[in-house]
């Protein structure tokens, strides 16, 4: 137990495990955003618009993450030198969003996608019947049933995003998965402790996310 | 068509497989060699090393080990009587190094490996063999970065988990910006391309690095070391090598193969290995 209580003091792991949050929240907006926008492509009636849908989705969803986000800050940052702040911790908390946001916008694309395929087609059908044209559709009749059919996957993709956050630390942003490599070299005495500690932290973090996600999909399941 | 697609992706994967499937005992020296070592000990050594430390140690492939720690590991196992032959090199990566000790994957560690307490509540020390220290590798033209006090408002990069940067921060150059990275080619390819003004970690290190082919010249180390890193020879609690490999680790400094080592796994970089702190090294006492 004393080496638990020395790991507290002796390192930040709650601003680390902060930081992990931090990225969620953030990346979960801009891959939620970019998805919902890369699903109404792929289920428009527009060719050309299907295709760049379905080749982001197989590209991104092919690439490994960590692949993207060392690329991103190899090639953008350390070749292009294209920075978005002064403030250095900042700028690769940045870069690190949109590293996560764009991988996981085609998780949630499908997502969206596997929701839309839960509206029965009569529904599309009465829409087109009474003069909406493909956007007010899909905004007012498709995505609201496909979202609410869609929150079992969206959910698993939420939980996969708040782990992969970890991946961040090859961003230079000061998370926990960065913070245990630092505890393993400086304290290989406490490491059972050091593990514990990163294990029980994720749990806490996502087993709540599980729990809303059940909750909220039997909520909000639409009843045929 | 399609069942022809099926046929050959099926053929690739299962190349694949066997492909993988060979490459851990190739690498590893294989299984039948550690079940040999066990029956006598004295036949096989097994060595832990770094394969990704140029200077230091510094593997490609299959081919001999090269840099500075595998030229004391030799020295020492020579010393401690096994033939060249006989050392089975092992990959043990700085998180893996207390592990591997404990479970007996391997006999000695000479993998910048310094001497400290939290270690030694798990694995034992013989040596230091070398004395190394926190300093700045910055590009050969600069001037400006005499030390870690002139970082303000620079650059600087370091790996995550390693010798830390942050110390840096708190104690000389308030406003210096980290960038923490995953390794330190990604470091080198930064201060090259000039995203960061320095690089830190042990001198040593960096002066291995520096001394790459393909870095050769273009950077250089500060030279003003302020931590003190003594590498030691990581063994096992229960070992009884640690007085011999003392003894073995003053000779080699003695007949001068220890000056030669260092000379050539740090050439063309005008690094010099501090003095002052390499002479008359204490040596962990063997209890």
């Amino acid at each position: 137990m004393n080496g638990f209580a020395e790991l507290f003091a002796e390192y930040d792991i709650l601003g680390a495990f902060w930081m992990n949050i931090r990225l969620t929240f953030f990346a979960a907006i801009g891959s939620f955003v970019l998805g919902i926008i890369l699903a109404v492509f792929r289920i428009s009636p527009v060719g050309s618009l299907q295709r760049v849908g379905a080749g982001y989705v197989n590209i991104l969803r092919n690439t490994p993450l960590t692949i993207i986000m060392v690329l991103g800050v190899l090639a953008v940052w350390g070749q292009l030198k294209i920075t978005f702040s002064d403030d250095f911790p900042l700028n690769f908390f940045t870069y690190a969003v949109i590293a996560l946001s764009i991988y996981h916008a085609a998780f949630v694309c499908e997502a969206i996608r596997s929701g839309v395929n839960t509206v029965p087609l009569g529904q599309a059908e009465a829409a087109r019947a009474i003069g909406l044209s493909f956007l007010p559709a899909a905004r007012l009749v498709i995505l609201p049933q496909a979202l609410r059919g869609a929150v079992t996957p969206l959910g698993n993709t939420l939980i996969a995003l708040t782990k992969n956050t970890t991946v961040a630390a090859a961003a230079s942003v000061a998370e926990s998965s960065g913070l245990m490599k630092t505890m393993i070299e400086f304290r290989p005495d406490l490491m059972i402790q050091i593990f514990l500690t990163i294990a029980i932290g994720f749990c806490l973090i996502v087993i709540p996310m599980g729990l809303l996600t059940t909750w909220l999909s039997d909520k909000l399941a639409v009843a045929r | 068509m399609r069942k022809k697609f099926l046929t050959t992706t099926a053929l690739a994967a299962s190349a694949l497989l066997a492909l993988s499937a060979c490459s851990p005992s190739e690498s590893g020296g294989g299984d039948a060699t550690n079940g040999d070592g066990e029956g006598g000990s004295g036949e096989k050594v097994r060595i832990g090393i770094k394969f990704d430390q140029p200077g230091l140690g510094f593997r490609e492939g299959s081919n001999a080990p090269t840099g500075f720690d595998v030229e004391v590991a030799k020295f020492v196992a020579g010393e401690l009587g096994y033939t060249e032959e006989n050392i089975e090199w092992i990959q043990t990566p700085s998180a893996n190094r207390e592990n591997a000790l404990e479970n007996g994957e391997v006999d000695m560690i000479f993998a910048t490996y310094s001497i400290t307490d939290a270690r030694k509540e798990r694995v034992g020390f013989a040596g230091p063999y070398f004395v190394a220290g926190q300093d700045l590798l910055v590009r050969a033209d600069d001037t400006e970065i005499t030390g870690p006090d002139a970082l303000d408002g620079k650059n600087l990069c370091s790996v995550t988990g390693s010798t830390s940067a942050q110390k840096i921060k708190d104690e000389y150059a308030e406003g210096v910006n980290l960038v923490e990275q995953g390794g330190y080619a990604e470091c080198v390819n930064y201060l090259e391309s000039g995203q960061v003004d320095a690089v830190t970690t042990d001198d040593i290190i960096l002066a291995g690095l520096a001394a790459t082919s393909t870095n050769q010249g273009k950077f250089k180390v500060v030279g003003s070391p302020f931590t003190e890193e003594r590498y030691g020879v990581g063994i096992s609690k229960d070992s009884d090598q640690c007085q011999a490999i003392n003894d073995a680790i003053g000779k080699m400094k003695e007949d001068g193969a220890w000056e030669e080592a260092l000379t050539t796994a740090t050439e063309g970089t005008g690094y010099t290995a501090n003095e002052e702190l390499n002479t008359d090294t204490e040596m962990e006492s063997c209890s």
